[in-house]
């Protein structure tokens, strides 16, 4: 039997360590990259609410099953009377109850609101809308310039100078500024992105931002994100596009209201 | 004895297309180790290719010669490993061990029926499969090479040819092995019902059933259910594919330099199709292993286990739950946002079922008499990923926490925890269990120690560090994620999660040697080796007349009585 008991005291200490190693490696370092959005605070206290709880119920599961073999690992009779059906229902509605108003009651009360914020709601009025169009493997950007309006573009149109299809003949687009991988914002202002796919789904993830929207071909997406910091925030593809999918890397340049329109003066006369 | 008979028709038709079900779950265990070690190895290419990138490996490229020209792996074929691995060990390995191989094995002896109400069925199950499985690996065989748009396979990528390489004939491939399991799971699940609301043994009501029973039942009405959703989604998909259909191909599409002619689709059907199975699929894989661990624990504990009853409604719930939360894999697909809100709270609510079976587990060890052979370690090993793995789900459910989540690595680490990790040591515990049934010989337990403890803490920490690297925003299905700055200390985990990877690699060979030693070296095993209450170990069963865990009954003699005892 003294087997047995090396076994129970293993298995104990071994759940207990592996449960210590997760809170440890949670605690070990800021996970979330430096977060630089408005909305993105109420997602990162989504996240951090789901850290604290579940990490409350790691310690106290693996506390318990480790308490559990090791206290009756290796005994030769039961300890306990039968439990009555009155019991296993008290216990499993207590447990459901908790996790309930837990998983709900952060869901409802930290997550939602948020979401609402993020996904259901018009961006406002003075958003800097953005025109980003994903290919296999870059992102085409275009503004609108300073008529505000985007031009024309048709699918048939597509070449390889004019990789958004866009309309000669449309005058809107005379003054629309067009560029590759790179997204120029003003700090504090709203970005509105209108999202657009030419050939595959990709996905617009601005870790930094807490910011993610599949492109899907034949839609046009529409969402908005406020940038609270100035500074380059690198434009990762979340979706699966092809072979070139890891390298299909963008950057978002974040800058004062001044420099941004420096940098727009150069587009249009440069 | 030397008695050499010709090979004859008959004698190919008793050993190799069996309808005997015992034979027919071996043969499925049987596939699925097969299968098993082409995912591992697959897994292998992958973990080396994503800790060391771009390093030249000249054996690999003698191998390879097109995918690894030179020894240095190419993105497109990562992404045809990725994807084989992901449809290998999700459809071939666990359901094929933990639901058609076990399930097969294990029904008729648990409810007492002489055997599977359509053994023929059972038979071509297992033969449909194996076509799948020759269909699947053909891929690599093809031009382009296997398909490479992930387990998923999302349209526009899989429906158009110029997509990516493996969308070629590999693409088609696996839409005719998915085709082909779709098959067989209808087969094997239609009889798993049947078996078990008809053929039962008298006396077995449906309330005596052990629980790995009523998971089997769930399970199975689940897949009947949920399977018919991505046969139509295949169906279509070879459509679009094949035959200049437009289900999931818009307007405007544009490839090279040619703009597709088809027009009217949306990608998202697939979407919602594909899900609409695939989140039910993760049940029907998740309850056995329920079943099994809740069944064994008693074995274990001499204890009855807790919560019967609560655990049925339990899995009924999930069940019907199960059908209506596809949309959380979608939060940030483009679908509408008022129905992500919707989803999210359906989602959630399934914490609270899964939250009550998990506490009669813990419940049931409590008090109990615990011993800890093989299959108990397992089991217990399951709880702990089921516990881990379940929680990172409250992230993913979540639509809020979803924005930042979606596709990194922590999807990758949950769902391995649960539908990787869970399973597995599920089935693991299973095989040790009922191997003495399968083969009438115990597997060895000191080779079995040895493989316990080289697999569990490593199954865990490298799905764990997943998790907190996807936390730091590691997008999945990356050939690799050398130029992204903000990702430089999540790239420095990735040598270490490979050793991890390798080490229980190689863990695992050690249970395959353990399992063919053991058939026909393995200790001899008397009747009911694990003392047992359960009909399958009961000799001449014959009626029940009582619920499957009666344990130290006081006023017994033994600690154990069986199902078919009267009195007492």
């Amino acid at each position: 039997m003294a087997d047995a008991a090396k076994t129970r005291r293993a298995l104990a200490l071994a759940v207990w360590i592996i449960g210590g190693i997760a809170i440890a490696l949670a605690l070990s370092r800021r996970w979330l990259p430096p977060l630089a959005s408005e909305h993105g605070a109420g997602v990162d206290r989504m996240l951090h609410y789901s850290l604290l709880t579940t990490g409350i119920m790691i310690v106290a599961g693996h506390g318990v099953l480790g308490y559990v073999l090791w206290r009756f690992g290796g005994r030769d009779r039961i300890g306990f009377r039968m439990a009555s059906r009155k019991t296993e229902r008290r216990w499993s509605l207590v447990a459901g109850v908790c996790m309930a108003v837990v998983a709900e009651g952060g869901v409802l009360a930290l997550g939602l609101p948020v979401w609402k914020q993020y996904f259901g709601s018009t961006a406002p009025a003075n958003a800097l809308t953005i025109e980003v169009t994903t290919e296999q493997f870059a992102w085409n950007v275009r503004y609108a310039g300073p008529d505000g309006l985007f031009g024309r573009t048709d699918p048939k149109l597509i070449t390889l100078d004019n990789p958004l299809g866009m309309d000669a003949a449309d005058s809107h687009g005379k003054d629309d500024i067009v560029s590759l991988n790179v997204l120029h914002a003003i700090v504090g202002r709203p970005v509105r992105i209108r999202l657009r796919s030419k050939d595959v789904l990709h996905s617009f993830f601005l870790p930094n931002l807490r910011v993610k929207q599949d492109s899907v071909p034949g839609m046009t997406i529409d969402f908005w994100f406020t940038p609270t910091r100035t500074g380059r925030f690198e434009l990762a593809c979340a979706q699966l596009c092809g072979f070139g999918h890891y390298e299909m890397r963008g950057v978002l340049i974040v800058e004062s209201a001044e420099e941004w329109a420096r940098w727009a003066e150069e587009q249009l006369h440069g | 004895m030397a008695d050499v008979r010709p090979v004859t028709f008959r004698t190919v038709r008793r050993y190799l297309f069996s309808t005997d079900h015992r034979i027919v779950g071996i043969q499925f265990l049987m596939l699925s180790m097969a299968m098993a070690l082409c995912g591992g190895a697959l897994m292998a290419l992958m973990r080396m290719n994503l800790a060391w990138p771009g390093i030249k490996w000249p054996l690999l490229g003698a191998i390879f010669p097109h995918a690894m020209q030179s020894g240095i792996m190419k993105p497109e074929f990562y992404l045809a490993i990725m994807t084989m691995h992901g449809t290998i060990m999700v459809f071939f390995v666990i359901s094929l061990a933990l639901v058609s191989g076990l399930g097969n094995l294990i029904i008729p002896l648990q409810t007492g029926a002489r055997g599977m109400a359509f053994p023929v069925l059972s038979m071509l199950s297992f033969w449909t499969v194996v076509a799948a499985s020759i269909v699947l690996l053909a891929g690599f065989a093809v031009e382009g090479g296997a398909s490479a748009a992930g387990w998923t396979s999302y349209p526009p990528l899989s429906a158009v040819r110029s997509a990516v390489p493996g969308s070629n004939w590999g693409q088609t491939l696996w839409i005719a092995a998915m085709a082909l399991f779709i098959a067989s799971f209808t087969m094997g699940a239609v009889n798993f019902i049947a078996t078990i609301l008809d053929e039962r043994a008298k006396g077995m009501s449906l309330f005596r059933m052990p629980l790995l029973m009523w998971s089997y039942l769930v399970a199975s009405a689940l897949g009947v259910l949920a399977f018919p959703a991505l046969f139509a989604a295949v169906t279509l998909l070879i459509c679009d594919r094949h035959f200049g259909t437009s289900f999931y191909l818009p307007s405007g599409l544009f490839f090279g330099k040619r703009l597709l002619a088809n027009e009217g689709g949306t990608p998202l059907l697939w979407q919602h199709l594909f899900w609409f199975l695939g989140h039910p699929e993760v049940y029907i894989l998740a309850m056995p292993a329920w079943g099994v661990v809740l069944d064994l624990i008693p074995v274990f504990t001499r204890k009855p286990v807790f919560g019967y009853r609560v655990t049925v409604h339990c899995f009924s719930a999930i069940a019907v739950l199960s059908l209506i939360v596809w949309g959380h894999h979608m939060y940030v697909s483009g679908m509408s946002p008022y129905a992500g809100e919707f989803f999210a709270i359906a989602s959630l609510a399934i914490t609270v079922p899964s939250t009550m079976i998990g506490v009669n587990m813990l419940a049931s060890l409590w008090g109990g008499a615990i011993r800890f052979r093989l299959p108990m370690l397992f089991a217990i090993a399951a709880i702990v990923m089921f516990g881990t793995g379940g929680f990172g789900g409250m992230f993913l459910g979540n639509a809020t926490s979803d924005i930042q989540l979606h596709d990194t690595y922590f999807v990758v680490g949950h769902f391995h925890l649960l539908i990787g990790g869970m399973t597995l040591m599920a089935t693991f515990a299973a095989l040790h269990y009922w191997f003495p049934k399968m083969f009438g010989r115990m597997m060895d337990e000191r080779l079995g120690r040895v493989h316990f403890w080289l697999t569990f803490p490593t199954f865990y920490f490298i799905f764990l560090l997943m998790q907190f690297d996807g936390l730091s925003g590691m997008p999945r299905r990356y050939y690799s994620w050398e130029k992204y700055d903000y990702l430089a200390i999540a790239r420095g985990h990735q040598v270490y999660i490979s050793v991890l990877a390798f080490l229980l690699g190689a863990a695992q060979l050690i249970w395959v040697v353990n399992f063919f030693r053991s058939i026909w070296k393995g200790r001899v095993a008397e009747a009911n080796p694990w003392n047992a209450a359960t009909l399958e170990w009961q000799e001449g069963a014959g009626e029940v007349h009582r619920w499957p865990y009666d344990y130290s009954v006081p006023g017994a003699a033994n600690d154990c009585t069986p199902q078919t005892e009267r009195t007492g």
